[in-house]
């Protein structure tokens, strides 16, 4: 293989791909990009940077322009022609989302000639969709339902697709339904530009193209990563995540069944988007009662697990560290990568098998939970594991595929039996007539106790870091974090970066705590020691620290590397109420580290109900015997070179 | 494929894309290169490929479905490609069709078994004055009739030692 792989290998242009925090902005020349001009919308006046589209400076002064293809997290590709507008001058109407104002023009959004093409666009569009929208997954949240609506499509009046190809449900994640694929593309740019998997690209040419995977190859044996960002991305219902709310509703049915569910903090904090409240809004609380409601008979909190991911994950560095650092045992693999993100796991499996000896062999915190369910709880509560239903609800498409890996099943069962989506759960409450949001509150269920504010911030990106850093400065400085940093928030590591790097050092070394006694003697070879961490969010954005890594840059010289396969982290992921944006994925951002500053307990290993579970399950502590028979796993080497 | 055969892929397609860094403008050099020497772009080629330029094995696969010339399917060594546009039409290019399909033995969009000839459509190659015109591989042939369209294939044939039609393989099986 060739060496000289340097080059952008990225396909966007390299205006897109420079990142704008680093290179400082150039000052605004009256004539350039990002001198303001005036243009006329609608014969409404405004002022914009010069280079801002039609649809951007519509969007400004509140003008509705309807797109397709378009989509803020996404390249521009001006390929549906739905916002076509007219500008005066020109000849033909012009696509507003790929029309950069460069003259102070005079735009009309609505004319004749607009509303005609408009509605012959959508005509023709919808001559190649097969539109049972009442048998649709996206039944009432489609945007060419809307756009048919708001254009009062009454006729198909260029015919209508008859002849059904057959749906690919071959994954576990992704089901994906081309008779309703509008080809705009976004699927496309989502997996290739924002993703950087490449699973679709559009095949053949003109009236014949359609959106395929690798030699039209089912989904399940390409190297797809089930990020589910497709998904949440597809204008209509082509791309949809496999639905497990049947066989959910079957177990809730059967009384011979112990039905319990795992909530995980990112769909807490996007529930309330289903109920058409604000993105941001958290209805942890006002869940839980809903959930006791519809059937389960416990509803637990994924927090408890992903302290315990913490501890785990956390001693297995410590353990690294100490091999490499004191023992000189050169054969251990750092940086160590976190393994929480199904979607991260099955990346690095395909595209970067070489380094599945630095994942944490940790399991993620929905497949711990799922091992202790049908052990620990099966036996404090004494039932029989058989009879125990695990339902796992994840703001995650990958999730599914997870709990489907056949050496998940360290209980002696199939560990998680199903994993439920947000959008799949908000459709559950909807069928059973429950409007979460004006819900009474109620707590988690016991043994594993409440929430804590360490396991919630898994949520977003640089959470798992946090969390792993306040346990790690506290264990091995002895001192309170809060004297560390301000109210114990590790800053440097938040944020929306797509790659961000820190370096905390250790001044001070305490005694080592019981928990940990067995395994390290002292910390004195910590003192003085720069602890480098970084985080990456976005497979595209894991794909450049992981070139870096591999070339021997300055992030193979880290020690733990947070990646998360979606963009912002879990309350981005691919289960998440649609649509999407930068704004919406903040808003629940500061939903998550808003609601994690009024819990007490935002330490992992203060966890009471983790402190418990050590003193009373595994009895050998973390990373031990019994440890490593139910909460790690092993990974496979895939390959991205299919048959 | 044989490890030796997927050794020499990897040097013709290595040769072209290293002149551009491996950058991926060297996607099209590339599949025409392979398309050329072996006659059809297969999965593994394509995976190859992907590697090589550092992109995704679905942007080979698009590329190579976009173009006539170099899809991926595994033709024959002549492919004799007729032109299907107005102007070859209204010179009559359905009787020098009907008579290449004759001395092929095989129908259009088709590859004879001993995969020696292939015939496919064409669009405009740019003699329209000239019509209709057909293409043999990079021979371009012109102001066809039945008759000079089977000189033509007979020529080719006492080129091919040992070639099998379809329908004389047919008649064997």
């Amino acid at each position: 293989m060739s060496d000289k792989t340097t080059l952008p290998k990225r396909r966007a242009p390299l205006s897109q791909l420079l990142q704008p925090d680093l290179e400082p902005a150039p000052p605004v020349v009256e004539g350039t990009i990002g001198a303001k001009i005036t243009v006329t919308i609608d014969g409404i006046e405004t002022k914009v940077p010069l280079g801002t589209t039609i649809l951007e400076a519509a969007k400004s002064i509140g003008v509705k322009i309807p797109t397709l293809c378009y989509h803020p997290d996404l390249e521009i590709a001006g390929i549906c022609r739905i916002c076509v507008v007219e500008v005066e001058g020109q000849r033909t109407l012009q696509a507003a989302c790929a029309y950069p104002i460069t003259d102070p023009i005079r735009i009309n959004t609505y004319s004749r000639a607009v509303r005609l093409a408009r509605r012959n666009v959508l005509d023709l569009i919808l001559s190649e969709h097969c539109g049972d929208c009442y048998s649709c997954m996206k039944n009432g949240n489609c945007e060419l339902q809307s756009l048919a609506e708001e254009y009062g499509v009454d006729e198909f009046r260029f015919g209508h697709l008859e002849v059904p190809v057959p749906v690919d449900d071959s994954s576990y994640s992704v089901v994906r339904d081309m008779n309703k694929c509008i080809r705009c593309r976004r699927c496309v740019r989502t997996c290739i530009d924002l993703q950087e998997v490449g699973v679709y690209e559009a095949v053949n040419r003109s009236n014949r193209v359609s959106i395929e995977t690798f030699l039209d190859k089912p989904l399940l044996t390409v190297p797809c990563i089930n990020c589910g960002q497709c998904i949440n991305r597809c204008p209509t219902g082509a791309l949809y995540a496999k639905p497990a709310l049947h066989a959910v509703w079957k177990a809730i049915d059967d009384p011979a069944k112990h039905v319990i569910i795992q909530t995980a903090p990112s769909p807490r904090a996007a529930m309330g988007e289903m109920f058409g409240l604000e993105p941001g809004t958290t209805v942890t609380y006002q869940m839980n009662t809903a959930l006791k409601r519809m059937g389960f008979e416990h509803v637990f909190d994924t927090n408890f697990t992903a302290d315990l991911t913490i501890i785990e994950e956390g001693t297995e560095l410590i353990l690294r560290l100490y091999k490499a650092l004191v023992q000189g045992d050169t054969s251990v693999a750092l940086p160590q990568f976190t393994s929480c993100s199904p979607g991260w796991v099955k990346y690095a499996e395909h595209f970067w098998p070489e380094f599945i000896p630095n994942l944490s062999t940790a399991k993620s915190p929905q497949q711990m939970f799922g091992a202790l369910i049908k052990t620990y709880y099966a036996e404090k509560m004494g039932l029989d594991p058989a009879s125990v239903v695990s339902v796992a609800l994840m703001p995650c498409s990958a999730k599914k595929f997870e709990c489907n890996r056949p050496e998940m099943n360290d209980s002696g069962y199939k560990d998680v039996d199903f994993g439920l989506t947000t959008r799949e759960l908000g459709s559950m409450f909807r069928q059973a007539g429950l409007h979460v949001p004006t819900m009474p509150k109620s707590d988690f269920d016991d043994p594993f106790g409440g929430a804590t504010g360490s396991g919630l911030i898994f949520g977003a990106t640089g959470g798992v870091m946090e969390s792993a850093l306040r346990t790690v400065l506290e264990l091995v400085t002895g001192r309170k974090l809060e004297t560390i940093y301000e109210h114990g928030d590790i800053i440097p590591v938040r944020g929306f970066e797509g790659v961000r790097y820190a370096e905390l050092t250790i001044d001070e070394v305490g005694p080592v705590p019981s928990i940990l006694a067995h395994l390290v003697p002292d910390w004195e070879w910590l003192r003085g020691a720069t602890l480098k961490v970084a985080i990456a969010h976005g497979t595209a954005n894991a794909r450049k620290v992981m070139e870096d890594i591999k070339a021997g840059g300055h992030f193979s010289k880290c020690h733990f590397v947070e990646f998360m396969a979606c963009p912002g982290g879990c309350l981005g992921g691919g289960g998440q109420p649609i649509p999407t944006s930068k704004e919406i994925r903040s808003a629940r951002a500061r939903a998550i580290y808003g609601e994690e500053k009024t819990l007490d307990v935002r330490k992992s290993f203060e966890n009471p109900a983790v402190v418990r579970i050590y003193e009373e399950f595994l009895t050998d502590g973390p990373c031990g015997h019994k440890s490593h028979e139910l909460l790690h796993t092993g990974y496979i080497d895939r390959g991205k070179f299919i048959e | 494929m044989l490890i030796t055969e997927r050794d020499r892929l990897r040097e013709d397609v290595l040769a072209i894309a290293e002149l551009t860094d491996c950058h991926r403008a060297s996607l099209i050099p590339i599949l025409r290169k392979v398309k050329e020497k072996y006659r059809g772009i297969d999965t593994y080629a394509m995976q190859l490929i992907a590697d090589v330029l550092g992109i995704h094995p679905v942007e080979v696969y698009s590329v190579a479905t976009f173009y006539s010339f170099i899809q991926p399917q595994t033709q024959g060594r002549l492919a004799f490609r007729l032109c299907r546009t107005l102007s070859c039409e209204l010179e009559g290019k359905e009787s020098v069709a009907e008579q290449l399909q004759r001395d092929l033995g095989i129908g259009f969009g088709e590859t004879t078994p001993d995969q020696v000839f292939s015939l496919e459509w064409a669009n405009c190659m740019g003699m329209c004055d000239q019509g209709p015109a057909m293409l043999v591989n990079e021979t371009v042939y012109t102001q066809l009739t039945p008759g000079k369209v089977h000189d033509i294939v007979e020529e080719y044939k006492s080129q091919q030692e040992g070639h099998v039609t379809k329908r004389q393989a047919e008649r064997v099986l």
